[in-house]
């Protein structure tokens, strides 16, 4: 909300040489967020004066009309001015500035020769002076005498607060709220807008037809006030130091009667609205929507209404969102004679519901929703009608309640529980003091006082509640500070460890990690190819690009993504990789359950609760192009290629201490014929291998780009490792070359030979492969490296295991020594 | 040939002037021939010690050997000498610019929001704290409901929401880490001591300053006694840890649906008033709802961007940097600075 410190200061006895940077701090101290503080009229230079427009003169052979204006400024001699607007005629009060006077921006006015004639100052907008973002026309006095001081007249010289409000603290959102807050903060003397002595008792003055009305739907309103008003000169003008507040808030200045309503909404915090009493049908009614289904509000907008949006109806139809805004059809125009001045406690929750349901955010629905005063419906709608008998000649007529307005509360606090909750042992005059200056009314003398609590502040319940007051309003500066320890012990989880440590492997070998955004559209996901569970993605009801609903099933959307724009901004070799959850929509999600929260919820609702969010895999996943070891004057770098890609998905399994298996697969989106499956206890867990050259053509990737995802979580947690036995006698080697069928893998045949091996194989090496020997065959030479505990292997022995493991392959793979 | 001290000492005078005045290695091959080997004149008196008598062969015996000795020790110190001139002038010649740039290995990195979390989860294991998570796609009850937002609370709407369809699964984005807070009371029993980082989400659009999917961390202490006199100093170590000794900090009343008090943590770092986060005491009717007993126990939360955290501490500008996964921006980290 927006204050300015003129209108603060009529409530809060502020010290005279005070800054604004002091009273924002002030409004800091106790919570409230200064977003802005506008010197308003900071920069400002005059003479900037009051003119009268004697005659206009159009200047019509220019791009845009101009006029040339005369002015009477006071002095015996009119002044011609250049204007480039047309929002005013012969007679109109206007703000010019006068040669010599600097405008906001440093803009310095003078006399100066345009469009053929001598301009001799310059008419003024709004937005010009500096005081709003209005700039549609210049500024059309209803009063002021002309050749006075302008700037004084609209008071311009002040400063604005911008102060954010937090949801529970809905009295603040008022001069009334806020000058209690900041009178707290500095210790200033503050007075109630509120109170009676500021507006005078209304009189009754001829008892003809008032407004009746009622509460039918309890849950909507505690209490309704309708004030009848007559003759009403709605015409006349709002007067301007009215008007400048209204600006200085935010609002716009409409007409007489809104205006009226909106400046003792901003003084007070309790929305008024203002209806055209013949417009109403028999009396006014607190109701809910029904079977009324259409209502035409204040915005022009036919909007279609939900049963349960609360409502202002008259005997036949709906005349107002209640608490939101009214309606078109009962609102006051020029030609309205009565108004039915309307103030109400209306339910929070209800006007955020129509709030919500219409999404239609209003001045008076954003105070309501944070809980009005519930004594200020009588007393606004009080203060309201004396604004109106003056500023526009109306006659009071009587007014109709329904409802009462609630009770103050008392509640019982403990001042030492207080203390212990803050870690601060505040004195009996601390919290006298600081809840008085919050307005409440507190006795007894002891531990424990009873607190009176003020009908403003619905938000303070408990001891917890207090203690946020008191600790303010004392400020969190004097509250000691102590460090807790932990009693549980400490640690990362297995699964936290796995995701560091493998970050730190890929990291340490010249992968850059990034984080990808988590949305694909629909047209990735088919590029990519993904089919069954990679399909089933989760939709974004709300997302913020229309093109990218879905939550991604796999890594490789971003990861390619972000590969490109890499790639795009010229960076040939890199290799990316990424840690994340997937969120795939593959099971019947259990029905919702949504526990009250007033307590604990029972051990089969908690599981409900845990079983209806869907599981949500850990992946991690990279993408390769170009080189990974560089090129440089020695020589042409080492490219990564489907193998190396194979090679490091298969050392992630290997850090988690867990036995894998290598099939080949044709998994979307790599390339049919180059990925790599790696199994662990059977199950799919990793993809690796060169990506599909059709995807590396869509998405314009360098050649041969190479990518691998590996299942974090699915892989399980290892056992303890066992240290193995490191014999010491000489370990004998023997070279192996097979041919086989090309259509037989490497890995069968390595098995195969492990098999064949006997236990004293230590380590088994592919160190060649020709392809070249026709046939449709292979040739593919191991190193078999054999080696006992307890002695140095014989020739003869060894080349037993050899031909073991030879008969094994023969077997298995149908290989044959290479001759 | 007479033996004759004289002789003697001139023949050891002689070869000792020639091992001296040696200029190389093949000068010294004809020294040894000349004056060490079976052919030199010592080697040749030596062979004459025979035919003398018993007295004098001990005493010419002796003189002898010393001088052979004596001529052996400076024939081997020469020998090195003149070896390890001959090498490092020969290691000179294979001399190379040392400057050149040897063969790279492509430059990792850890992105700069793991480095961090890295360092805030250790930071808070060292105090005795667990690292707990949760999902980032869950359920509404405990994003919301759970941390005393109800559904028409205007503090739901504070938080611009990514819902999921169905809607009737009532599945949320999670909008920030609270719900593993959430999570961690209801499977344990106090005390509790957790740090909660993880990936959270809001519907704004991203710019210099905001980003649809960031990071939080949040902390949760539940345990007798705990104080907000005890989240402020959880809250200056944690500042002083991650911004350095010199950080000062501040707390501002605020508002959260979730703790009462509240506040609004600010930090003093390099020269003005940075907001880091928000906190307070966890509100009593969170505790209850998740069964504990407050009459025992009272507890504090807090909790802060990374995002923004990592902006203010490394002086980042632009949120697009953080994710648009620019190999350069990640690479500047290397695999663990701080």
């Amino acid at each position: 909300m927006k204050v300015p410190l003129s209108w603060l200061r009529e409530y809060v006895k502020l010290p005279p040489k005070i800054t604004p940077d002091q009273i924002g701090q002030a409004f800091i101290n106790v919570g409230f967020e200064v977003e802005a503080i506008d010197l308003q009229g900071e920069s400002l230079k005059g003479p900037i004066l009051v003119g009268k427009v004697i005659s206009i003169e159009e200047l019509p052979e220019n791009k845009k009309p101009i006029r040339y204006v005369e002015l009477d400024l006071g002095s015996k001699q009119n002044r011609y001015v250049i204007c480039g607007a047309r929002n005013f005629k012969v007679n109109d009060l206007v703000v010019v500035a006068l040669p010599g006077a600097v405008l906001p921006g440093n803009f310095v006015i003078s006399a100066r020769q345009t469009y053929g004639k001598l301009s001799d100052g310059m008419i003024c907008s709004a937005k010009e002076l500096g005081i709003s973002d209005e700039h549609a026309g210049i500024i059309v006095l209803p009063q002021g005498r002309i050749g006075s001081d302008a700037t004084e007249l609209l008071s311009i010289s002040d400063v604005i607060f911008d102060i954010a409000i937090n949801p529970d603290r809905g009295y603040a959102m008022s001069i009334r709220g806020l000058a209690r807050e900041l009178a707290g903060s500095l210790r200033c003397k503050f007075t109630d807008p509120a109170d009676s002595k500021s507006s005078p008792k209304l009189k009754v003055v001829k008892n003809s037809k008032v407004v009746s009305v009622k509460i039918e739907d309890k849950t909507g309103a505690d209490q309704i006030y309708i004030r009848t008003i007559e003759k009403v000169n709605v015409k006349n003008s709002t007067p301007i130091w009215m008007q400048r507040r209204i600006e200085k808030c935010g609002m716009r200045s409409i007409s007489l009667a809104v205006d009226i309503t909106n400046y003792v909404m901003l003084e007070l915090g309790q929305p008024l609205h203002a209806f055209d009493a013949d417009m109403v049908m028999g009396g006014l009614r607190v109701t809910r929507a029904g079977k009324f289904n259409r209502l035409t509000t204040l915005d022009k907008v036919d909007r279609k209404l939900e049963a349960d949006n609360l409502l202002i109806c008259d005997a036949k139809s709906p005349l107002a969102l209640a608490g939101t805004m009214g309606g078109f059809a009962s609102e006051v125009t020029s030609t309205t004679k009565r108004i039915a001045l309307e103030a109400a406690h209306f339910d929070p929750i209800s006007v955020a519901k129509n709030s919500r349901s219409h999404k239609l955010s209003s001045e008076a629905s954003r105070r309501i929703e944070r809980n009005t005063d519930p004594m200020m419906a009588e007393v606004a709608s009080a203060r309201a009608v004396n604004l109106l008998i003056d500023l526009a000649g109306a006659k009071y007529v009587g007014s109709s309640v329904a409802g009462v307005p609630i009770k103050k509360r008392k509640l019982k606090i403990s001042i030492s529980k207080v203390s212990q909750f803050i870690g601060y042992s505040y004195s009996i005059k601390q919290v006298r003091e600081s809840l008085s200056l919050i307005g409440c009314k507190v006795s007894g003398g002891g531990d424990a006082i009873t607190v009176e609590i003020p009908t403003w502040r619905p938000d303070l319940h408990t001891m917890a509640d207090f203690a946020e007051e008191i600790a303010r309003l004392n400020g969190y500066q004097v509250i000691p500070s102590r460090l807790p320890i932990g009693k549980t012990g400490g640690g990362l989880s297995n699964m936290q460890q796995r995701k560091r440590q493998v970050a730190q492997l890929l990291a340490n070998q010249g992968f850059s990690e990034v984080i990808n955004s988590p949305f694909v559209s629909q047209e990735m996901v088919d590029l990519l190819g993904f089919t069954g569970d990679r399909a089933k993605s989760f939709r974004i009801a709300n997302p913020i690009s229309a093109e990218a609903p879905l939550l991604r099933t796999h890594l490789l959307p971003g990861l390619l993504t972000t590969l490109g724009r890499n790639v795009s901004r010229g960076i040939k070799d890199l290799a990316i990789f990424e840690i994340g959850s997937v969120f795939r929509n593959t099971t019947t999600l259990p029905k919702v359950v949504m526990p009250e929260t007033s307590r604990r919820p029972s051990a089969k609702s908690i599981d409900s609760i845990y079983a209806a969010v869907p599981k949500q895999m850990v992946f991690i996943g990279a993408v390769v192009a170009g080189e990974t070891l560089l090129s440089n004057w020695q020589g042409k770098g080492v490219g990564f290629i489907w193998s190396d890609a194979v090679a490091k998905a298969i050392e992630i399994v290997e850090s988690t201490g867990n036995e894998y298996e290598v099939i080949s697969s044709d998994l979307a989106p790599w390339h049919p014929g180059r990925c790599a499956e790696i199994r662990v206890a059977g199950k799919p867990i990793a993809h690796a291998g060169e990506l599909h050259p059709r995807v590396i053509s869509e998405l314009d990737l360098p050649e041969q780009t190479c990518a691998f995802a590996v299942i974090l979580s699915e892989l399980p947690i290892a056992q303890t490792t066992k240290a193995p036995a490191i014999w010491n006698q000489p370990a004998t080697v023997q070279d192996v070359a097979l041919v086989v069928k090309s259509n037989v893998t490497a890995a069968e045949v390595e098995k195969a030979l492990r098999s064949g091996a006997g236990n004293l194989l230590e380590s088994i090496l592919l160190f060649d492969r020709y392809d070249q020997i026709g046939e449709g065959k292979v040739s593919l030479a191991f190193t078999l490296s054999f080696r006992a505990a307890d002695r140095t292997l014989t020739a003869d022995e060894v080349a037993q295991y050899r031909d073991g493991a030879i008969a094994a392959a023969t077997r298995s793979c149908g290989a044959t020594l290479r001759s | 040939m007479a033996l004759g001290q004289a002789q003697i000492n001139g023949d050891l005078a002689s070869a000792l002037a020639a091992i001296a005045s040696a200029a190389n290695l093949d000068v010294m091959k004809q020294i040894r021939i000349d004056y060490v080997g079976d052919k030199s004149p010592l080697a040749k008196a030596n062979q004459l010690l025979a035919s003398l008598e018993q007295a004098q062969r001990a005493e010419f015996g002796k003189l002898i050997g010393a001088a052979r000795a004596e001529i052996n020790q400076a024939f081997e110190k020469k020998n090195i000498e003149l070896s390890a001139a001959r090498d490092s002038q020969a290691l000179l010649t294979e001399k190379v610019d040392v400057t050149l740039p040897g063969r790279r290995n492509l430059k990792g990195g850890l992105h700069p929001l793991t480095i961090l979390t890295n360092e805030i989860n250790d930071l808070f294991i060292g105090l005795g704290y667990k690292v707990a998570e949760g999902p980032e796609l869950e359920s509404e009850w405990l994003n919301f409901d759970a941390l005393n937002i109800p559904a028409d609370h205007p503090a739901r709407t504070m938080q611009d929401t990514f819902f999921v369809e169905p809607l009737d699964a009532k599945l949320v984005l999670r909008t920030h880490t609270s719900p593993v807070q959430i999570r961690t009371m209801l499977d344990e029993k106090p005390p509790i001591y957790v740090i909660c980082p993880g990936k959270t989400y809001r519907s704004d659009a991203l710019d210099a300053t905001h980003t649809p999917v960031f990071h939080q961390v949040e902390g949760l202490v539940i345990d007798e006694n705990i104080t907000l006199a005890d989240l402020k100093g959880t809250l200056d170590f944690f500042a002083k840890s991650i911004f350095g000794e010199n950080v000062k900090t501040r707390l501002r009343p605020s508002f959260f649906p979730f703790t009462e008090p509240s506040a609004e943590v600010d930090v003093f770092f390099n020269d003005r008033w940075i907001e880091w986060g928000g906190c307070g005491m966890v509100n009593e009717k969170v505790l209850v709802g998740c069964g504990i007993d407050t009459k025992k126990f009272s507890g504090f939360a807090f909790g802060m961007g990374l995002e923004r955290t990592l902006m203010v501490k490394h002086g980042i500008t632009d949120m697009h940097d953080i994710v648009e996964g620019d190999v350069r921006f990640t690479q500047s980290f290397g695999v663990g600075k701080k």
